[in-house]
């Protein structure tokens, strides 16, 4: 009886002693679940989804304080993939229709540019180059096209353009899969002339 | 065709030929047979096209970053004369492919299926037709003579050819702009410098040429085999592999025998010579895509190159006939990559034949010099039928990647047949030379799995259409894989630019942390800076006082002690009245200087309150 009551002391301990130790050594320090849902998140820093950035919106989903469907510029895909990975319903985009017409980036009109600063201050991935009283200029490459810049600007000289299609970001349509096909990939009318009928651009 | 191969052989010596007999050779699974359609366009020798009025000369026509250009609208260009540097590790330059002006330097349609521009260097040319100086690096051997079998001549090329270091015979190859000609456009000079790295054994020459109608490859080797017998040696010595294979298909007897007497006449003018060129020709059964780089590497040596990989990792480089050729101009003329050998065949040409058209000639050009008639012309297909894409217009230029326009006549096309649901009869997979499955990736790109189709390895598709041939229901299948990897591609790409995103965005946030911090740990040390120095004025004070009081008597000391406080609270006040009054002056001056806004007309007024407006509101929205 008293040895029995021992041992289990004993186990008993010895386990405690063992999981006191591993959540000390391997202390995760943040929530796995919100750094999937930030791996998710277009990281445009935009704040339409009325959080302060994308990390603060995935906190939010995690903590189950807001919706999927928050972010124009994820689209719908996003709220797919957050479905998939939350296990929730797929919920429809809370925006205008046309809020999110494809990627854009912020361009400075250099000669309304009165070198004020304040859109510096405004851009969440630091894109803008310029300095006081100096013209300044958006790093095209970094830009998220957030459209953060363009309310403080005093003057009005920030443009967003939509990104241009060039040989090197164009992508092949999808196919069309319907009875009228025009987009066979390869027809062959006859042996003697074998030609290829390929996608109407 | 047998025949002419046992002769060839007989030539040959017999451990020669008892090696070749003894070749083995092996198979690529799936594959299609296809009607060849070469002979209407190969028994033509090649003729050149003229120089076009104007030449439109696209800055990326390779695998890669695009040229920087190098000259200006206005200057005067040579033949010959670099009109863009290479950008980058993999890039290329581009040339002039005729004397004239540069006129433009701007956004042309391009040869690429989406029909869009890119940046061209456009040169109104001369009748001048002047050649800037080129530097071979070794002085050409006239090749009739070579083949007449003038040994001595011959012999001085072979030990210039071992004579030249690997370096050089590499950056003559790099400043022609040479690229892979087969249709990947890889810089050559980039691969075989990497090739050289990797200790490449086995140099393979693709002269397959497997797509039905083009035949560019096929001349080349009928009619200037010296040339890629030379280019190939280069290629070689510079790789520094042990053997070298030529792979060509046995539809194109001529072009075998004409390579054979090619190495016959160059091992008979190096009897002297110790090295042997050690080139072999294998003829390889015609079947599509036998003349993809790793269904032929797979059919000559056996191995398969790994998923995802490159020929380099097994110990194997490929090249094709035609950059081969490219390289021996380079070396032996000091010429750069400046035309192109191209078929022009179809339905609508009267005369199919190859022209060696120069780089940047508008494809209208080279039809009219065809004698096609313009109003025939329903269709023009850059590329084989099976992997070629229609182009939107012929005011395109002719690029280093167009092997063969394809004219088709009108009526000549029947509208294509309507695609059929899948019947799953797996036809697609048994011609798929990948050994992939394409119903299974078709419905997965149907329905955008992605992550299911990178599974079935999408990615080690080449694009080659056979399933697209072999499918009885018309699905229109490379279309699909195409668009796959498209998609795949992009959502890695925007990943990537997220990724970058939120490392900048969680920079800044530390750094604006960083920055409040520092504030206030300023704040912190001023303040305690102010109260030290406070606490030790007081001291000072403290023991002026204490002083004072022992040196005066006591009911001075009272006194003097109050009329000093008077006179410092009098002071003080002073002080604060003339800066007030000091400050009114100032505020006057500046409303003074400030009357250039009165006396406004009314729309300027209107401007401002304007922009006053705005500024309210952007103010509020803050």
């Amino acid at each position: 009886m008293l040895s029995g009551i021992l041992a289990f002391i004993a186990l008993a301990s010895f386990f405690g002693l063992v999981l006191g130790l591993a959540s000390v050594l391997f202390k995760v320090e943040s929530s796995p679940v919100v750094d999937k849902i930030d791996a998710l998140l277009p990281q445009t820093q935009c704040g339409q989804c009325s959080f302060a950035g994308c990390h603060p919106y995935a906190e939010a989903i995690a903590a189950g304080e807001a919706p999927i469907n928050l972010c124009p510029p994820g689209g719908d895909n996003l709220i797919q993939s957050l479905a998939d990975l939350l296990d929730v319903e797929v919920l429809q985009m809370d925006a205008d229709e046309d809020a999110n017409q494809g990627p854009t980036v912020a361009v400075i009109i250099e000669d309304t540019c009165i070198g004020c600063t304040l859109c510096i201050q405004a851009c969440p991935v630091d894109a803008i180059l310029g300095a006081a009283k100096q013209m300044h200029t958006v790093i095209e490459s970094e830009c998220t096209g957030c459209e953060l810049c363009l309310a403080p600007c005093p003057v009005d000289c920030i443009e967003m353009i939509p990104v241009k299609q060039t040989v090197k970001n164009w992508r092949w349509p999808a196919p069309q899969y319907n009875a009228n096909n025009q987009a066979a990939e390869t027809i062959f009318t006859t042996l003697d002339h074998v030609l290829a009928e390929n996608a109407k651009p | 065709m047998k025949q002419s191969i046992k002769k060839n052989q007989t030539q040959q010596s017999l451990a020669d030929s008892i090696k070749a007999g003894l070749y083995k050779l092996w198979s690529f699974p799936g594959g299609i047979k296809l009607p060849g359609n070469k002979s209407q366009s190969n028994h033509q020798p090649i003729t050149s096209a003229k120089t076009a009025r104007q030449l439109v000369i696209p800055l990326n026509q390779h695998i890669g970053q695009a040229a920087e250009p190098v000259v200006q609208v206005g200057d005067k260009v040579l033949k010959g004369q670099v009109l863009g540097h290479a950008h980058g590790i993999i890039s290329a330059p581009v040339h002039a492919s005729g004397s004239g002006i540069v006129t433009a330097i701007e956004e042309r349609p391009i040869p690429h299926p989406s029909g869009l521009s890119a940046l061209c260097v456009v040169i109104d040319t001369d009748d001048y037709e002047q050649c800037v100086e080129y530097t071979p690096l070794i002085r050409e051997n006239k090749v009739s003579e070579a083949q007449a079998g003038e040994t001595r001549e011959n012999s001085a090329d072979e030990q210039s050819i071992t004579a030249l270091s690997n370096e050089q015979i590499n950056s003559q190859i790099a400043d022609a702009g040479i690229v892979g000609l087969g249709g990947a456009l890889f810089p050559a000079a980039a691969k075989l410098h990497t090739a050289e790295k990797m200790h490449t054994d086995t140099l393979i020459i693709n002269a397959a040429e497997c797509e039905p109608y083009i035949t560019c490859d096929d001349v080349l080797m009928r009619y200037r085999p010296e040339e890629v017998i030379l280019g190939i040696l280069l290629i070689k010595k510079v790789v520094g592999a042990k053997k070298c294979l030529i792979g060509i298909e046995d539809n194109k007897p001529e072009a075998y025998e004409a390579l054979l007497s090619a190495i016959s006449g160059y091992t008979h003018a190096h009897k002297t010579a110790q090295t042997e060129p050690q080139i072999e020709i294998i003829p390889v059964p015609a079947r599509y895509p036998a003349g993809g780089e790793k269904q032929l590497i797979q059919v000559l040596t056996g191995k398969e190159v790994p998923s995802r990989g490159l020929p380099m990792d097994i110990g194997i480089i490929c090249h094709n006939v035609a950059t081969a050729a490219a390289v021996y101009q380079a070396v032996y003329r000091g010429e750069p990559l400046i035309s192109r050998i191209v078929t022009i065949t179809g339905g609508a040409v009267k005369v199919p034949q190859n022209m060696e058209v120069p780089i940047g000639t508008p494809i209208r050009d080279v039809l009219t010099q065809a004698g096609l008639n313009e109003e025939k012309i329903e269709k023009v297909i850059m590329g084989g039928p099976m992997m070629g894409f229609a182009l939107p217009s012929i005011d395109i230029p002719v690029t280093k990647a167009t092997n063969c326009l394809l004219i088709s006549e009108k009526d000549e096309l029947t509208t294509p047949p309507p695609a059929m649901p899948c019947i799953r009869c797996a036809r697609c997979s048994d011609s798929c030379p990948m050994s992939l499955l394409p119903q299974q990736m078709y419905l997965y790109a149907k329905s955008r799995e992605l992550d299911k189709l990178q599974e079935y390895n999408l990615f080690d598709c080449i694009e080659c259409g056979c399933c697209s041939y072999a499918c009885p229901s018309n699905i229109p299948l490379v279309q699909y894989y195409r668009y796959a990897k498209n998609e795949i591609n992009n959502k890695t790409q925007e990943r990537n630019k997220a990724d970058l995103a939120r490392k900048r965005h969680e920079f800044r946030e530390e750094r604006l942390e960083k920055a409040k911090l520092a504030k206030a740990e300023a704040a912190r040390l001023r303040k305690e800076k102010l109260a030290k120095k406070k606490a030790l004025d007081a001291e000072k004070a403290k023991q002026e006082e204490a002083k004072e009081a022992s040196s005066d008597d006591k009911s001075d000391s009272t006194a003097s002690e109050k009329s000093a406080a008077n006179t410092t609270a009098a002071n003080s006040a002073d002080l604060i009245q003339e800066a007030i009054a000091r400050a009114k002056i100032k505020k006057a001056q500046q409303q003074s200087q400030r009357k250039n806004t009165e006396n406004l007309t009314e729309d300027q007024q209107n401007q401002i309150d304007e922009a006053n407006e705005r500024r309210s509101k952007n103010s509020q929205i803050e």
